[in-house]
């Protein structure tokens, strides 16, 4: 749901017209997705609208405002790879996500096939492209590790997750002619809290926009 | 059908007679007269095809220019089901975007070009998305009003003589009615929830109404390129035939919604079987189109900066294209 948000705030501002297509495509994908999820837990509306920022359990790499095309990318990137390997183990499985994972590995493994060629086309594009990408990658890597922190109750091989996740978005970086950044080893591959519902700063006022309208009318259906 | 065929073009080029120019002219007059479609590669009139250009230019520029009141609620939407509804909106605008500009392209021009002078304030879009979205009302009053309107403006449009645009419209227009339902939905909720709510309602179809029957354009006494349309079957009927049509339409969804519509000289007319409606603001028409609209600024500052913000981008995809058709010994792969 924030992920989607923060790929809705592109509307209007990307850089060619087929990427409005698709961002919001992926957007409305990720917002169906989160209905659902919401929705196996109370009510959507309520989860979303009504809780406070230390309530939320997000990681803190969807959260990480947009910035430019190639922060979305890099996020994207990150993210979608990790999706789609979480969700092909969910819908393998037979617990309460399988159903829900195996509708929505289809729709990931399309978001993660536009990262990536993204990533392709920025990384080995021009100069300024390769630069802005780089710093992109660079700038986001310590929100990964985080991805791969186990969570209760879901029943995943999260070490098989980590390394199948490296190996991927390492084979995709190195196509692209960029550096992947320094790896678990180094310790720069820091893990967030966004699962204890410790955020980053953006985040609270991505949150102050977003619950603005359902909260000043208390009770109201819309 | 093909009017004129290709062949017959190279002809006229190869020998430009005005013989041979006259009996092209004459063939497409009776093309048009007899309802046949205009495709790509037949012959047209210089007049007809800028014309066109001129019309699709506009119409491909109103649905990128007119994401921006709607994408300043996404954000916003109170509820994830009015969320997902507003962004699947966003999204088809800029596919019907995508689709006039290809149709535009058929009649020798360029997305870029048409881009550029849309940037550069040499080409228009709608009136009506100069106008700020300042509640949630809006996005309901913008999908009843300002898209029934189009719809109403574009469904004769299904029909017009220029192939490609036509058929742009029919894809086009099936999606605007679902969206148009579903704003109108939305204000429905609205109008029967909490007072708060139909007030936020009734206001936004306060400040919507005039600039929705402005959306078709001046009196025809005023308007300078219909009589032309609507010999060359661009057009279908005038502005005023299809703005009376509009009013005629939204009286009796207005009285379902529990709204009223702004205007104290709108009645039902027994005798002409048509409502009568009040005096439209042509100043502020004029003004609007001049540039000198609420948010005219803003709108165009926002396209031009998403544009220069993303050359790197389109550069870089231009790049990589490059370099995955040659190989190094300079063979092309595909």
């Amino acid at each position: 749901m924030v992920l989607s948000h923060r790929l809705g705030e592109w509307a209007g501002h990307a850089p060619v017209l087929e990427e409005e297509v698709a961002l919001a495509n992926i957007a409305l994908d990720l917002l169906g997705q989160a209905r659902l999820l919401l929705s196996l837990a109370g009510d959507e509306d309520e989860l979303a609208y009504l809780r406070e920022e230390r309530a939320f359990r997000n990681v803190q790499l969807v959260e990480q405002p947009n910035g430019d095309f190639a922060h979305t990318i890099a996020r994207q990137l990150y993210f979608s790879v990790h999706q789609h390997g979480l969700y092909e183990q969910l819908a393998a499985g037979d617990g309460e996500f399988a159903g829900i994972a195996a509708k929505a590995v289809k729709e990931v493994a399309y978001h993660r096939d536009h990262a990536e060629q993204w990533t392709l086309r920025l990384g080995d594009g021009t100069a300024e492209s390769h630069d802005r990408m780089q710093r992109a990658v660079d700038a986001l890597w310590r929100f990964t590790g985080e991805l791969f922190q186990p969570v209760e109750g879901v029943e995943v091989d999260w070490k098989a997750l980590r390394s199948d996740w490296l190996a991927s978005v390492t084979d995709v970086l190195e196509r692209a002619t960029l550096t992947v950044p320094a790896g678990p080893q180094s310790g720069a591959w820091t893990a967030g809290a966004g699962r204890q519902g410790i955020h980053t700063e953006p985040f609270g006022r991505m949150i102050a926009e977003m619950q603005h309208l359902h909260r000043s009318h208390p009770g109201a259906s819309w | 059908m093909a009017a004129v065929t290709a062949g017959q073009t190279a002809q006229a080029t190869a020998g430009s007679t005005d013989g041979a120019d006259g009996a092209l002219a004459a063939a497409f007059d009776a093309a048009v007269a007899a309802d046949e479609r205009i495709e790509p590669r037949d012959w047209m009139p210089d007049a007809y095809r800028a014309s066109l250009v001129r019309q699709m230019a506009q119409h491909a520029h109103s649905e990128i220019i007119g994401m921006q009141p709607e994408a300043n609620w996404i954000t916003r939407a109170p509820s994830l089901r009015r969320k997902a509804i507003l962004i699947a909106k966003v999204q088809d605008e800029a596919g019907h975007g995508l689709y006039l500009y290809s149709a535009a392209e058929t009649l020798g021009t360029g997305r870029e070009e048409l881009l550029d002078k849309l940037h550069a304030g040499r080409q228009r879009y709608s009136s009506i998305f100069n106008y700020p979205t300042l509640t949630w009302a809006d996005v309901g009053a913008i999908g009843w009003l300002v898209d029934g309107a189009a719809i109403t403006n574009q469904v004769p449009l299904c029909r017009c003589s220029y192939g490609p645009y036509a058929r742009a419209m029919v894809r086009v227009c099936k999606e605007e009615s679902f969206h148009q339902r579903q704003g109108y939905e939305l204000l429905l909720a609205l109008s029967g929830g909490t007072a708060a709510q139909h007030e936020m309602a009734q206001d936004a179809v306060n400040r919507w109404w005039w600039p929705s029957l402005m959306m078709f354009g001046p009196p025809d006494d005023a308007s300078s390129h219909s009589a032309q349309s609507m010999v060359w079957k661009i057009k279908r009927h005038s502005n005023d035939e299809l703005r009376q049509r509009f009013v005629d339409i939204c009286v009796p969804q207005a009285e379902v919604l529990g709204l009223t519509l702004p205007d104290p000289d709108l009645r039902w007319n027994e005798e002409r079987g048509q409502h009568d409606f009040g005096a439209i603001d042509w100043t502020e028409f004029q003004e609007v189109l001049k540039g000198n609209g609420p948010c005219n600024e803003e709108r165009l500052t926002q396209r031009r900066r998403a544009h220069e913000e993303g050359a790197w981008v389109r550069d870089a995809a231009a790049a990589y294209a490059q370099k995955q058709t040659v190989v190094p010994n300079g063979e092309a792969t595909a």
